[in-house]
Formats: C-alpha cells, sequence, structure tokens
C-alpha cells in the first residue's frame, strides 16, 4: 500500500502550497489594494496609535491636545471648544473624519512617519507627533465671540503686514469635542469665515476706489455726478432713500457711500480692468489660507441660476458688481484680505494660520515666513484709499468704531437681502487700525439684520474686537 | 543515537521558541524583559521532558520527530493565545497538561492499540452520537450558525467533532482492512470505470450521507469535508483505485453544489466567500466582515509581519476587529504578525508532523495499522487545510480549529490522543523491524 501513500501525500503537499499561494496572494500580490480598501479600518487604527502633536494659540493656550484613549490609542480633546473650533476643527481617526488645521496641519501633527520608519516601529518608541502653533490670539477670539453675542455672523482679523490670522470666529459653531454630524440652527461645522456667502454690500467699493485710481482714471477728488436714479446696464440704481447728491469727489461718495456714484465708476473703469483688481485681491481664487481645500470657498459674482460667471464675462453687471451687488458673493476671509491689502501700502500678505511646527524636543522644525499673494496697487493709492476710509470712520456711516486716540480706516456695508421691500440686510464692517501704521485688518460679516445698517450693527462689533486686539499689541 | 535522544534534542528548540516567544510578547507589552518568560519556558520544558522520558519507557521504538514537532506547534500556540489574551493561555496551558494526561492514558491503555477493532461498531456509534449531540436540545449550542459544541452547564464545554473523527478512523480503519480485497475484485467495470460492489461498499456510501447530514444537520462544513476526504484518502490507500476516489469527488461535489445552492445558510456561506468586499455583505450580520478582516489583516502582515503583539485585533470602540482571532482567525493573526515566512512556516511544520505519520503508514506491517495511520495523518492534514483555506479562502470559512495552535480544550485533548495513536502504530511498526 506504500505507492498509494506516497501519491496521498503527494496530494496533501499540493493542497498545502495552495495555501501558501493563496497566503501570499493577500500577503503580497493583493496586498496593497487590500490595505486602501475603504473597507479596511486598520491604516486608520495605526493613525490611533500616533500620539498627535498639540495645536497651540499664539500665546501658548493649549487648543488641541492627544489624550490616552482604550487599547494603546490615542484621542483627541479640545480644551477649548466652541471658542477655537472653525480655526482648529477636529480629528476623529477612527472615522477617517478630519477638518480646520486638524486636517491641513496633519502631516505636522502626526509626525513624519515614512515607510521606512514603520519597518523598524517595533524597536522605536511610539510614534509622536509634533506641536503646532498657530497665529490665533486667544483674547481677540473671546472679544469676537462676546461681541457677536449669539447672532450668527462672522469676524476675521489679520495682521496685514504678515497675513497672520489673529481671529476667526463665527456663530453659529460647534464644540470640536463633539463635532455634530448634520447643521443646525445652533451646531453646524460649516465656517463662514472661510465657506460663507456673504453679500459684501458697500463694503466692495474698497475695490471700486482702489480701481478706479491706481488705473488713473480718477483721483479721490475727482468729481462724479451723484443723482439718483441712474441707469445700469439697461436697469434703474437708485441711491438710499433715492437721494439726489449732486456733482461729488469720489472720496464723499466714499464716506456716505453714494451708490449711483459708485455704479457709474465701475461702468467707467470697465469690467477687464475690475476684474483684474478683483483677481489681484484674491477674488475668482480659493483664498490660500493654509487650510483644508474644501473649506474654502471662492468669491465670486454668481449668475441668478447660481452657476458662478467666469471672470470678465460680459453677461456680468459690472456696475453693480462696484457697488457689492449683481450677484456677488465673498466670504468674510476675502474682505479681511481686502483691508489688508489697502493697509499694508497696497501689497497683499498671503493668509496663514499656521506659525511654527515644534518637536518634543523643543526644536523648530518649521517657521513660516510671510509670503507676498500680489502686488494689487501702487502706494499712493493705497495711502489715498486709506485716507478715504478715514473719513467714512471720522464723519461718514463708519463713525460707530471710533477708538479715540486711534484712527481707524473702515468701510461699512449694507446688503438688502431678500424679496425687494423687505427690511432685511446683511450688516457688514471691513476696517484696519491704526490707519497711519496698520497692524489688524478685520472683517465683520453678520448674516442677517432686521433693519439694521453695517455701521449700526457691525461696525460696533468691529470696535471691540479691534481695542483687545491693539491693546493685546496688536 | 537512538531514536528517544533524537526526540530529547527536538524538545529543545521547542523551548527555545517557547521562551524567545514568550520574551517577545513581553518586551511588546511592557518594554521590559521579565523573568516571567524564562519561567514559562522552563515549566513547559519541565512537561516536554517528562512526556519525553514516559514516551522513552513506553514506545522506546516510535517516531522520534512526532512529540518534538507537536511540542513546537503547542509551544507556539501557546505563545500566540498569550499575546491575544494571558486569560486564555493559562486555561490552555491547563488543557495541554489535561492533554499531555490522556495521551499518557491511551498509551497506557491501549499498549495493544489492535484490540480497538473489536469495538468497531461501539466506536463508530459512539462517534455518530457525539455528531448529533450539539443538535440535542439543552446541552447543544450554535455559533455563527454551526451546531459545533455542546455546554454542559457549569461543568464544561467540548467540540465533539474533534473527538467523533478519531472514531471514524479506527472504525473505518477496521472495516476497509475486512473489505478492501472484496471493493478491489467483486468490482464490475462499466465504461472502462470500475466501478466497487454494492454490497461492501454500502457502509462507505453511510459515510458520504454521514458527511452531508453533518452538513445539512449542524451546518458544520469544516467537519464535513474532513470527515469526507479523510474516508476518501483511507479508500484509496485500501483499494489503490483512482476511480473510486473520483467517483467520490463526483458525488461529493454535487452534495456540495445541491446543498450550497439550496441551503439558504450555506449559500450565505459560498456568497461570503465569493464576494467578501462586497460593502453590503459587509456590513449584514454574520457576512463577510470576519473573511474579508482575514484578508486585511494578512495584506497588514505582508512578507515579513508585523512582529509579535502588533497586530490590531479590537477596535477603539471595544469590539472585534478580526472574530474569534484565538480559534478560527489565530491564522490570519499569524500572518499578520509572523508575515508570509511566518505562517509558511506553520504550515510546513504541519507537513513535516503529516509525513512522520505517512512514513509511519510505510512502515506497518499491518492493514488496519496502515490506514490508521493513514487516516489519522490526512484527517489531521485535511483540518489545517480546512481551517487556513478558510481563512485565505482557498474554501468557504467553516469553523475547524488550527490543531495545536488554536485555543480550546477538545482540540488540544483531541489531537493529543491522535499523537498517542500514532506513536502506537510507529512503536508497533519499528519493533517488528
Amino acid at each position: 500500500m506504500n505507492q498509494p501513500i506516497a501519491r496521498l501525500f503527494g496530494v496533501i503537499i499540493l493542497l498545502f502550497a495552495l495555501l501558501i499561494v493563496f497566503t501570499s496572494r493577500w500577503t503580497v500580490f493583493e496586498a496593497s489594494s487590500l490595505n486602501n480598501n475603504t473597507l479596511n479600518v486598520r491604516t486608520l487604527l495605526d493613525e490611533l496609535k500616533i500620539k498627535r502633536g498639540r495645536i497651540l494659540a499664539a500665546d501658548g493656550t493649549v487648543l488641541a491636545k492627544s489624550v490616552p484613549a482604550a487599547g494603546n490609542t490615542w484621542g483627541r480633546t479640545y480644551p477649548q471648544g466652541r471658542l477655537f473650533a472653525q480655526p482648529v476643527g477636529f480629528s476623529i481617526a477612527a472615522k477617517g473624519e478630519a477638518a480646520g488645521l486638524e486636517q491641513s496641519d496633519g502631516p505636522d501633527l502626526r509626525g513624519v512617519q515614512t515607510g521606512l520608519s514603520s519597518i523598524f516601529g517595533q524597536l522605536s518608541p511610539r510614534p509622536v507627533g509634533d506641536d503646532v502653533y498657530t497665529t490665533l490670539d486667544p483674547k481677540g477670539q473671546r472679544a469676537a465671540q462676546q461681541a457677536l453675542a449669539g447672532q450668527a455672523g462672522s469676524v476675521v482679523a489679520l495682521d496685514p503686514t504678515t497675513g497672520a490670522v489673529k481671529v476667526m470666529y463665527a456663530n453659529p459653531g460647534y464644540d470640536d469635542n463633539d463635532p455634530p454630524t448634520t447643521s443646525s440652527a445652533t451646531n453646524t461645522t460649516f465656517n463662514r469665515v472661510t465657506q460663507g456667502a456673504y453679500a459684501p454690500g458697500s463694503t466692495f467699493k474698497i475695490v471700486t476706489a482702489t480701481a478706479a485710481i491706481d488705473s488713473g482714471l480718477y483721483t479721490p477728488d475727482s468729481l462724479i455726478n451723484g443723482n439718483s436714479p441712474v441707469t445700469i446696464s439697461g436697469v434703474p440704481l437708485s441711491n438710499d432713500g433715492d437721494k439726489s447728491w449732486g456733482l461729488q469727489t469720489l472720496t464723499t461718495a466714499m464716506t456716505y457711500s453714494i451708490n449711483t456714484i459708485f455704479a457709474q465708476v465701475a461702468e467707467h473703469v470697465g469690467r477687464p480692468t475690475m476684474t483684474e483688481y478683483m483677481k489681484r485681491f484674491g477674488f475668482y481664487a480659493k483664498p490660500p489660507l493654509d487650510f483644508p481645500p474644501f473649506e474654502l470657498n471662492t468669491s465670486k459674482p454668481v449668475a441668478p441660476s447660481g452657476r458662478p460667471y467666469p471672470p470678465g464675462s460680459p453677461n456680468e453687471d459690472i456696475g453693480r458688481i462696484g457697488i457689492g451687488e449683481g450677484g456677488l458673493q465673498v466670504t468674510p476671509l476675502q474682505m479681511a484680505m481686502v483691508a489688508a491689502a489697502v493697509a499694508n501700502g497696497g501689497t497683499l500678505m498671503t493668509p496663514h494660520l499656521t506659525d511654527r511646527v515644534v518637536d518634543q524636543d523643543g526644536r523648530t522644525v518649521k517657521t513660516i515666513q510671510p509670503s507676498v499673494y500680489s502686488h494689487v496697487m501702487k502706494p499712493s493709492t493705497a495711502a489715498a484709499v486709506t485716507k478715504m476710509m478715514e473719513k467714512v470712520v471720522e464723519e461718514g456711516t463708519g463713525t460707530a468704531v471710533q477708538l479715540g486716540g486711534i484712527s481707524v480706516a473702515g468701510k461699512t456695508g449694507t446688503a438688502q437681502i431678500g424679496a425687494n421691500g423687505s427690511n432685511l440686510t446683511q450688516p457688514a464692517f471691513v476696517a484696519f487700525a491704526p490707519a497711519d501704521h496698520p497692524k489688524i485688518a478685520i472683517a465683520v460679516m453678520i448674516d442677517l439684520s432686521h433693519g439694521g445698517f453695517g455701521g449700526s450693527v457691525a461696525a460696533p462689533i468691529a470696535k471691540q474686537v479691534l481695542q483687545v486686539l491693539l491693546a493685546d499689541g496688536g | 543515537m537512538t531514536a528517544r535522544n533524537r526526540e530529547l534534542l527536538g524538545l529543545i528548540p521547542a523551548s527555545l521558541l517557547v521562551t524567545a516567544g514568550f520574551a517577545g510578547v513581553f518586551i511588546q507589552r511592557s518594554n521590559a524583559l521579565s523573568n516571567v518568560s524564562l519561567t514559562y519556558g522552563a515549566v513547559f520544558l519541565g512537561l516536554c521532558i517528562a512526556a519525553h522520558i514516559f514516551i522513552r519507557i513506553t514506545l522506546p521504538r516510535a517516531d522520534p520527530y512526532m512529540f518534538p514537532l507537536v511540542a513546537v506547534l503547542a509551544s507556539f500556540g501557546l505563545v500566540m493565545v498569550y499575546r491575544i489574551d494571558s486569560t486564555l493561555a493559562r486555561q490552555q496551558a491547563q488543557w495541554f497538561v489535561l492533554g499531555l494526561v490522556l495521551f499518557a492514558a491511551t498509551i497506557l491503555l491501549f499498549r495493544d492499540y489492535r484490540k480497538l477493532e473489536r469495538y468497531r461498531y461501539v466506536i463508530v456509534l459512539i462517534s455518530l452520537g457525539l455528531l448529533v449531540l450539539p443538535r440535542l436540545p439543552g446541552i447543544g449550542y450554535a455559533a455563527n450558525g454551526a451546531y459545533l459544541g455542546v455546554r454542559i452547564p457549569g461543568l464544561f464545554v467540548f467540540q465533539p467533532a474533534e473527538f467523533a473523527k478519531i472514531g471514524l478512523v479506527i472504525f473505518l480503519a477496521s472495516y476497509l482492512r475486512d473489505t478492501r480485497q472484496v471493493l478491489v475484485q467483486g468490482g464490475r467495470r462499466f465504461l472502462g470505470i470500475t466501478f466497487p460492489p454494492i454490497k461492501q461498499f454500502g457502509p462507505v456510501v453511510i459515510i458520504w450521507g454521514l458527511a452531508m447530514a453533518t452538513l445539512v444537520v449542524l451546518s458544520d462544513t469544516g467537519s464535513s469535508i474532513m470527515f469526507y476526504g479523510g474516508l476518501l484518502a483511507m479508500l484509496y490507500v485500501a483499494t489503490n483505485r483512482v476511480s473510486f476516489v473520483v467517483i467520490g469527488l463526483i458525488a461529493a461535489g454535487i452534495g456540495f453544489w445541491y446543498l450550497g445552492t439550496h441551503i439558504p445558510h450555506i449559500h450565505a456561506r459560498v456568497e461570503t466567500w465569493l464576494h467578501p468586499l462586497n460593502p453590503h455583505l459587509y456590513h449584514q450580520p454574520l457576512g463577510s466582515y470576519q473573511v474579508a478582516n482575514a484578508m486585511f489583516a494578512q495584506a497588514a502582515g505582508g512578507m515579513f509581519g508585523q512582529g509579535f503583539g502588533q497586530a490590531a485585533l479590537t477596535l477603539p470602540s471595544g469590539g472585534p476587529l478580526l472574530p474569534a482571532p484565538q480559534t478560527d482567525m489565530i491564522y490570519a493573526v499569524i500572518t499578520d504578525e509572523l508575515g508570509l515566512f511566518g505562517a509558511a512556516a506553520v504550515l510546513i511544520t504541519y507537513l513535516l508532523l503529516v509525513a512522520r505519520g505517512f512514513k509511519t503508514a510505510m512502515l506497518a506491517r499491518d492493514s488496519f495499522s496502515t490506514l490508521l495511520a493513514v487516516g489519522l495523518s490526512s484527517m489531521f492534514a485535511l483540518q489545517v487545510f480546512v481551517i487556513v483555506g478558510g481563512v485565505t479562502r482557498v474554501i468557504p470559512l467553516t469553523g475547524v480549529t488550527l490543531p495545536f495552535i488554536s485555543y480550546g480544550g477538545s482540540s488540544i485533548i483531541a489531537n493529543m490522543v491522535l499523537l498517542a495513536l500514532l506513536l502506537l502504530v510507529s512503536d508497533r511498526a519499528r519493533r517488528q523491524e
């Protein structure tokens, strides 16, 4: 019976060879597709074993830190909760979900985990990520929260000379220790500062004034007819209260926010030049912030159909865009960048939230250097526009922001929303201070007001935040 | 060198392995090498030497490699189970001690194992009785839809199929020894194929029916494949007729095809085997979650593995990432931590043990001994194939244990008895030389 036994053993060797072939199939030949399969949560679990670094405010306040969790893993906790939820975001490694700096600074927070170090991972100590210091100012952040006092809206403040974001706060927000999965009136992960689609209203006149003066077509003293109504793109446009102002300078038109003058100026400057200046300010492109792309919206004019106009489209109503209407939708961050560009002598610095990355031994491994986003206008233009904006605060629509000893340059905006004749508005205020030596550029945009104006609703909020930030040394 | 001295030397690698393995797990756990790992190694070595001395006295000429190979597998299993759950490892060690006691008892009681032949009908009836026990109300219970276990509340839990396989092999070895001549000579040739005579083939057909019934009544596909494969292996060795095997495989193929397409829960098993990464099946209760994660675990291991103690077994919520890691899925854990090379080493160790079993069958002088050794070795090899094949998706996953490595008292004890029988056959075969 020995021959059949030998053959039988041959069959068993074949069966075992089959087992080794299939084991090779999963461990080697199909390993990468299995590792990347969406049902496979192991990659996410590996993530959980990494002690992510902390996220800190500019003054060292801890905004996010890792805490030990079950089974050799790490969880994430956010000591400041709602106050910093929008910029900091959240990270739920087990679900592969992240937002805010937790997402965009993920590689630094995890530290560099290369393939080689994972091979020797068993020999090395547990993986630890680096700390990320942000540019955020907790006092300013708290001032924004208090000044908004619960009403829906956004506050964003930058250092115009570096692009450092000092304040990023919006209502409604959320507690990043417990991110909501669906948005409600009080809880949402939607970040109005970078994703919101506000009508800028008259705050956009800063852009129009810049284009008008920098192109050489106008000076602050150019006289323009401010009668009401005028026909813009074939449709009559009226001033507030249908007031006819007669012949006025561009400066006066800015001070009292005269719509008919700015609409005519925008039409005269022309679509190509207006589009060029808008692009220099950052419109028509995702904001250049170090933030997750899915949380950044482009500021642009949108057709009534809901589709954005291509830049320079002949269908745009450039006259109404010149006064912040015509379907223009902006993020508060974009309007803060507008103020910052004027404040910084016409040079727009790239906004950034990350200041530096520090490893566990205290060595600074990366520092974010200020970088120029674009040269928007000549310094002389910036000086002229600054003067015009100062007038707004001294005697025009923005007097509510006056800070006593410190001169403020600003511009109000009160966009009509809803049906014609309704008193629903989106008040806005864009400013920088001190006007002669700017340290802070700020944009405040309020979602909804019943008859409120930019000067009465948004400017006082900007004032409170500016006071705190300037007292804090800017 | 005598056989027994070779056996003693063979135990050294087993002890080194268990010491090194525990040391590895301890270092991973606490970043410190404690003397506990050395204690484990020493205790294990002590047990093995005790068993070795026992074999030296009772079966001096038995195969010298089988026991060390089993010691390697058992010690490796102990380390793996310890790494998964240290409480289970302590129980596993106790089962191992009890297994050694039954090993010794088997050798003492059946010095002349041929007297087992006298009781073959009693043995087969007991085996069949054992098989239906899990279906009896009150004591039987199901796991993952298969009736595999018996639970006497407060006393013990055991898996009767592990013991039934030995009984069935004894019966078949004895039965085929009597009828093999008739099966060969009484066969009729039809269309060039030799068909066995119906009368003598009857009991074999009954075994076929039994395998199918096991599948239908107990949903225990794994044992079913194991029993039926074991039967065909013994039938082939007894008759040297490939045609019988082919007929048997066709009959089984038809049976499995019919049941796989007509019985819903078996059909579901086949579906999860074919499409484990289908998201719908993956999220279904008792769906393909386990099979898919077995594949993911192997992929995580790669060529060299992640290292002892590095495999992810649970979700942060505490839920299982790899269900049943200490039993059905232990091969996936091994591959995850030791990689393709570690897994292949384990399979080769099994193959060496099976080779020694077949060697024993070749050396045996009487048909009963040969068939017994062939049956036990094939059954053992098939058990490895069924569970590893299930984890690696060669065949649908079914719940049998990986012998000597998986956690489980029944498995350890039954396989120690199996080893005792193989050593008894071996000792007699070599004594006559």
